[in-house]
C-alpha cells in the first residue's frame, strides 16, 4: 500500500510534472517566476490549495456526481441519477470557494503567512494546474487516499518547477540575449530545456 | 468611424497585440494538444466559440453585475459554455474528446477568456465585445495552428493525418523528428514564433530593466 502511494507521489512530482509535462498553470508559471522568493511563495500556496481541493473534489464526485452516487440518500428516484455533466461547474466553484475560505482563515489565524501569500491566493483560482489536477483525478479514477497523495505530489512538482525556473531566470540577467528573444522568448526556450530535462525521468520504473 | 473600430478590434489581436505572444495569456491549456492538427483545430474552434459568446453574454449583463461578485458571474457564464462544448464533443466526436482529455475543461481557466471578459466586455456594448472575443480567439488560433502544423508535419510527416512525406520506416525517405512529438518542442516553437514576431515588430521587444556595463579592465590593477 505504502509503495503504491510512494510511486504515485514520485510520478506526480517528476514523471508527470504538472508544469513541464502537461503545460498546466503556464500563465502564472511564466509571469511570476522572476524572483526565487515570490516563486517560492506562490509554489507553497499552490501545494496547499492542491492538497485541499483534489480530495474535496474527489469526495464530491464519489458522493454526489457519479452515476448512482446519490444512492446513499435512500431516495429511489435518485439512485440512477448521473450528474457528471455538472462536474466542471462544481469543481471550479469549489476551488473558488476553498481559496476564498483559505484566504479568510489565514488572515484571521496566521497573519504572517497571509501576508506572505496574500497576493497569490486569489490568482490561484484561475490557475489551470488546480482545475487540471482535479480533472486528472476524475479521468484516472483515483480513490480518496490516492487523490490526497496525487494532489500533494502535483502541487509539489509544480512548486519545484517554478522555483527552479526562477533560479535560472535570476542568473539569466547576466547573459546577453538576442533582442527579439529578450523576456518572454528566452523564458519559453528555457522552459523547453527544463522540460527536456524532466523527460529523462520518464524511464523511471516504479 | 464605427466601421473602422470594428475592424481594428477584430484584427489588432492577431499580430499587433497577440494574446499568446505579447500578453502571455492562455498558454496553459493549449500546448499539450498541438501534436496533431485535428486536435488543434478542434481546440481552436472550441476557444473561438467560448470566447466570442462569453464576451457577448458578459457584455449583455454587464450593467447588472455587482462588481464584488463579478468574477464568479463571469466564471459561471464561461463554465456553462464550456460544458456545452464538452458535451457536444462527447456526443458527436468521442474519439477527439478522448484525445483532448482534460484540456477541453481547462478552457474555463484559460486566462484569455476571463481576461477579455474582465478587460473588454465589462466596459463595452455586446456587439463590439463579441468581435473582440472573436479577434482574440483568432489571434490565439493563429499561434496554435502554426505550432500544430509544424509539429505534425515534422514530427510525423503528415498534415491532418494525411501522409505528405513518406516515412523512412515505411520505405520512404523522411526520418521523422521525434522531438516534435514531445512536449518541449512546443516551447521551442512558441519561443521561435515570438522571436520572429518581435524581429518584424521591433516595438514589441522587451527592454531590460538595466544595462550591464562593459567589462571592467583588469590590467591597470596589476
Amino acid at each position: 500500500m505504502f509503495e503504491h502511494y510512494l510511486s504515485l507521489f514520485i510520478r506526480a512530482v517528476f514523471v508527470e510534472n504538472m508544469a513541464l509535462a502537461f503545460f498546466l498553470g503556464m500563465c502564472t508559471f511564466l509571469a511570476i517566476s522572476k524572483k526565487v522568493e515570490t516563486a517560492l511563495g506562490l509554489g507553497i500556496a499552490v501545494i496547499v490549495v492542491l492538497t485541499l481541493t483534489v480530495p474535496v473534489n474527489n469526495f464530491i464526485l464519489h458522493n454526489f456526481l457519479d452515476e448512482g452516487a446519490l444512492a446513499w440518500t435512500g431516495i429511489a428516484a435518485l439512485e440512477q441519477v448521473d450528474l457528471r455533466f455538472l462536474g466542471l461547474m462544481c469543481y471550479i466553484g469549489l476551488i473558488a470557494a476553498i481559496v476564498q475560505i483559505l484566504e479568510m482563515v489565514l488572515d484571521r489565524y496566521v497573519p504572517a503567512l497571509y501576508n506572505a501569500l496574500g497576493i497569490f491566493l486569489p490568482l490561484i483560482t484561475v490557475n489551470c494546474a488546480i482545475l487540471g489536477a482535479s480533472l486528472f483525478m476524475v479521468e484516472r479514477n483515483y480513490q480518496f487516499g490516492e487523490s490526497v497523495v496525487f494532489g500533494f505530489g502535483a502541487g509539489f512538482g509544480w512548486a519545484l518547477a517554478i522555483v527552479l525556473l526562477a533560479a535560472i531566470r535570476e542568473k539569466l540577467k547576466y547573459s546577453d540575449v538576442p533582442e527579439g528573444l529578450r523576456g518572454l522568448g528566452i523564458v519559453f526556450v528555457i522552459t523547453g530545456l527544463m522540460s527536456l530535462g524532466f523527460m529523462s525521468f520518464a524511464g523511471v520504473q516504479l | 468611424m464605427a466601421q473602422l473600430k470594428t475592424r481594428e478590434v477584430l484584427f489588432a489581436p492577431i499580430f499587433a497585440n497577440n494574446p499568446i505572444a505579447l500578453q502571455i495569456l492562455g498558454i496553459c491549456s493549449a500546448l499539450a494538444i498541438t501534436t496533431k492538427l485535428s486536435t488543434t483545430v478542434t481546440m481552436c474552434l472550441a476557444v473561438i466559440f467560448v470566447l466570442t459568446l462569453s464576451n457577448f453574454f458578459v457584455s449583455v449583463i454587464r450593467n447588472m453585475i455587482p462588481s464584488n461578485i463579478r468574477i464568479i458571474v463571469q466564471m459561471t457564464i464561461i463554465t456553462a459554455l464550456v460544458i456545452v462544448v464538452d458535451q457536444f464533443l462527447q456526443a458527436y466526436a468521442f474519439q477527439l474528446s478522448r484525445e483532448l482529455s482534460v484540456f477541453v475543461g481547462l478552457i474555463i481557466t484559460n486566462c484569455i477568456v476571463l481576461g477579455r471578459a474582465e478587460a473588454f466586455a465589462m466596459q463595452n456594448p455586446p456587439w463590439i465585445s463579441a468581435v473582440d472575443g472573436f479577434g482574440n480567439a483568432l489571434g490565439y488560433s493563429v499561434v496554435l495552428l502554426a505550432v500544430g502544423f509544424s509539429r505534425e508535419l515534422f514530427g510525423s510527416g503528415s498534415v491532418f493525418g494525411m501522409q505528405l512525406m513518406a516515412l523512412a520506416s515505411e520505405g520512404g525517405w523522411y526520418i521523422p523528428n521525434g522531438l516534435m512529438l514531445l512536449p518541449p518542442s512546443a516551447f521551442f516553437l512558441i519561443g521561435g514564433f515570438i522571436w520572429i514576431l518581435r524581429s518584424v515588430r521591433v516595438e514589441q521587444v522587451e527592454t531590460e530593466p538595466y544595462e550591464i556595463g562593459p567589462n571592467t579592465r583588469t590590467s591597470p590593477a596589476f
